[in-house]
């Protein structure tokens, strides 16, 4: 890979659509990925006929219960008649649309893109759980039958110990992104709540109580690319993609130092790189770290070395990651307060940098000046890290 | 403008039934070979590498989580492709083309012979509101309506399709890779039970297990690796309809290929492409779909490619030859590796034998039924 590249087109981020973020929408998931592709064709004042390419982005397709899941979701997606790809990173998969979606722009073969992002996790039965049982290693794991929720509740108690962390230091991760997406006007998971509240909350597996996780949810996402020339004419202000970086681990979670994610680490390295960017903790003004459990920001805020390993929860205290603090994070809310439809959910992260980037973030827009942010999701057997550098 | 070239492939298999490797150690056989061939530590020299493969073919919900380790992948840039392996050498063809990436592997692998269920696969692609309620579960008989439609839509003689599955499975006789060829004659496989009329089981390819891995490098870097590279001069990719949208789909024609074919000429700054493209290996999946493609593809005048067929034009010493590999007649179908193994016999014909009149090709795929989505890349060989 070569540092300081000189591409060919530059891309920008020139709009932006979301749904609502709800359990058991009626929508179908074709009408979901349609609906919030219209609304970021319209951000950018677009048509369908002014895209170029298409990229798509779902996760398991289990959920949608659809094989050729791309394909299925095409036509929601303005994808029939264009080239048209589905990329596919579990659970990172909502940052990485966007990553995917660069290159096409970058390489010089698209103009403008469209990404869209569609998880609808609620028809499952009994629950979206259920799904889960089919990530595993199908000779070495499955037969012990585990649940996401316990190999989480592993990581987040090693976390605990290596870092020497009382849950409720963690719970007010849940408190501040619940209340941010107050805001948010397709939160899901939006209250006022207190470290109370999420330590009585219901215990699912010691130490991961119910409002420790994010939701079930229904949603999609959607984001407009467009190389320089395009992103000139479209708008006045468009934000920049700086850098992207991505990594895969390998299978075996179990083997892993769970109290530091390294693969996000490297993937941060690798976008900080293209970036330019040499003291993230210095030069990012704000970050939406991916946070589908409460401990997980503080985990993935290490790992993209917004904070040193183990400072996090501290820095959280303190207020640094509020939205009127030093280094706001999950100004959105996150996947605990806006919700968690597992690809759109990470795509809703990018569409968040992007409005705050340009001021448009209404009462949600964080207090100091932004210039950068950065935005990351993660996935698979906690093996997957993606990430994505935006400035304006 | 950075180029792009195949530097080496690896690839395991080609059997109706692996027994002895999971299709994780196919993975690694395939890998490790492409690998030796070009000299290359994947943990050094590697910038990122490209999975292809279904959640559903293999039976595992986020499948991606088993790309990494076999291709030496662990904590390196890897991601999926749910989608043909040529959707995969689109994507390196981008990263590279960015100037971000260098070096970019691409991988598919596919086992059907471990698939149970497939015909219920075939049956969760249908729309669960508008197809699936119909009951029916064999996706074949899309193929068969694309073979009448055509049929009458161009006048193309019944026994246009069993030339084609004649000339492809006889071809395959001395291709090492195919399982499926025979010294079969056209009046023999007229004479055989159609299984979706009008194609009997001659004219639709049998299923076969795959792992194919591809190294594409930047111009620059070529030469480290190989003395005899084969350049990427496009690719193209399309989407027609998707399995909801069916209804929107032109019986006996296939628009995504000829979206997918254009956008491969476009950049390899190809205006004629019959007269530039020497030989091509196109989707023949089912019979039929060989002329469909060649058509679509413009390398036959529309409604014309049975009479290329007819003249001997398409046979293996002819002007233009098609799956002299055999084809997917002969190789079989693996999943979402089918494309990347069709790219396997033109890189391998490009790098081994050079000939100026044809060092140019056209590889061209499909994925489906029951989705359409086409994929085409062209590739240019070079002098020893």
């Amino acid at each position: 890979m070569r540092p300081n590249i000189h591409v060919k087109d530059k891309v920008a981020i020139v709009g932006a659509g979301l749904t609502l973020f709800r359990r058991r929408m009626l929508e179908t998931s074709r009408e979901l990925a349609w609906e919030a592709s219209s609304m970021a064709l319209e951000s950018a004042g677009l048509t369908i006929r002014d895209i170029d390419c298409v990229v798509i982005g779902t996760a398991p397709d289990a959920f949608d219960g659809v094989h050729l899941n791309g394909e299925y979701l095409a036509d929601g997606a303005g994808g029939l008649g264009k080239p048209t790809v589905r990329v596919y990173v579990g659970g990172g998969t909502g940052v990485f649309v966007p990553i995917a979606a660069w290159w096409h722009v970058a390489s010089g073969l698209c103009r403008t893109v469209l990404a869209v992002a569609e998880e609808k996790m609620s028809p499952a039965h009994p629950h979206p759980q259920g799904v889960f049982a089919y990530i595993w290693d199908p000779v070495l794991e499955r037969p012990l039958g585990p649940n996401l929720i316990w190999i989480f509740a592993l990581e987040m108690r090693r976390y605990m110990h290596k870092c020497n962390v009382g849950k409720e230091d963690i719970a007010l991760v849940s408190v501040k992104n619940k209340k941010n997406a107050l805001n948010h006007p397709a939160a899901q998971a939006a209250a006022e709540i207190t470290v109370e509240d999420v330590l009585n909350s219901e215990l699912l597996v010691w130490p991961v109580n119910r409002l420790d996780i994010s939701p079930v949810s229904d949603g999609a996402a959607a984001l407009i690319l467009a190389s320089e020339n395009e992103a000139r004419r479209i708008t006045d202000s468009p934000v920049w993609i700086e850098g992207v970086g991505f990594t895969l681990d390998n299978t075996h979670w179990y083997n892993r130092d769970l109290a530091y994610p390294r693969y996000v680490n490297y993937a941060a390295r690798m976008a900080y790189k293209m970036a330019g960017i040499e003291r993230p903790w210095r030069d990012i003004d704000v970050a939406e770290p991916y946070d589908p459990f409460d401990y997980k920001e503080l985990h993935h805020i290490e790992g993209l070395m917004l904070a040193r390993p183990c400072e996090a929860p501290r820095l959280l205290r303190e207020g640094h990651f509020n939205r009127d603090g030093e280094l706001p994070t999950s100004p959105s809310g996150g996947l605990l307060g806006v919700g968690n439809p597992i690809a759109a959910a990470g795509t809703m992260k990018v569409a968040e940098l992007f409005w705050q980037l340009r001021y448009e973030a209404g009462a949600r827009q964080v207090k100091k000046p932004v210039h950068r942010g950065v935005a990351q999701a993660w996935g698979d057997l906690m093996q997957a890290g993606t990430v994505i550098v935006l400035g304006n | 403008m950075r180029s792009v070239a195949i530097v080496s492939a690896g690839w395991y298999g080609f059997k109706p039934s692996v027994r002895d490797l999971s299709f994780r150690e196919m993975m690694f056989e395939a890998a490790s070979r492409a690998y030796n061939q070009a000299g290359i530590d994947p943990r050094r020299d590697v910038d990122a590498f490209v999975s292809c493969q279904e959640d559903y073919w293999e039976g595992i919900a986020i499948s991606d989580e088993f790309a990494p380790e076999p291709l030496g992948g662990v904590l390196r840039p890897t991601f999926t492709v749910a989608g043909d392996g040529l959707l995969g050498v689109a994507q390196a063809y981008m990263m590279i083309k960015s100037g971000y990436f260098d070096v970019v592997v691409v991988e598919s692998h596919a086992k059907p012979s471990d698939i149970v269920t497939l015909q219920e696969i075939y049956e969760l692609a249908y729309d669960p509101v508008l197809l699936r309620p119909l009951g029916v579960a064999n996706p074949l008989f899309i193929a068969g309506l694309d073979a009448t439609a055509y049929m009458k839509k161009t006048g193309t003689p019944r026994e246009a399709f069993a030339m084609v599955a004649s000339k492809n499975k006889k071809n395959g006789l001395s291709n090492p890779r195919s399982s499926f060829a025979g010294d079969v004659s056209v009046d023999e496989i007229l004479d055989s039970e159609p299984v979706v009329y009008p194609l009997t089981k001659y004219e639709i390819a049998g299923y076969t297990d795959v792992a194919m891995v591809f190294v594409l490098a930047s111009g620059d870097k070529v030469r480290a690796f190989t003395d005899n590279p084969v350049w990427v001069e496009g690719v193209g990719w399309s989407t027609e309809v998707g399995t909801g949208s069916i209804f929107l789909h032109e019986w006996g024609r296939m628009p995504s290929m000829r979206m997918a074919s254009d956008m491969a000429y476009r950049m390899a700054g190809i205006d004629n492409p019959r007269r530039r493209i020497g030989f091509a290996e196109v989707e023949d999946g089912f019979s039929h779909l060989e002329l469909i493609s060649l058509e679509e593809a413009r390398l036959a005048s529309p409604g014309e490619a049975y009479k290329m067929l007819e003249a001997g034009d398409l046979a293996k010493d002819g002007a233009l030859p098609v799956n002299a590999s055999g084809g997917s007649l002969s190789l079989g179908v693996p999943l979402e590796a089918m494309g990347l193994t069709r790219l396997l016999e033109a890189y391998l014909r490009l790098r081994d034998s050079f000939d100026i009149d044809s060092n140019y090709a056209l590889v061209a795929s499909w994925r489906g039924p029951p989705t359409y989505t086409s994929m085409s890349v062209v590739l240019r060989g070079e002098a020893l």
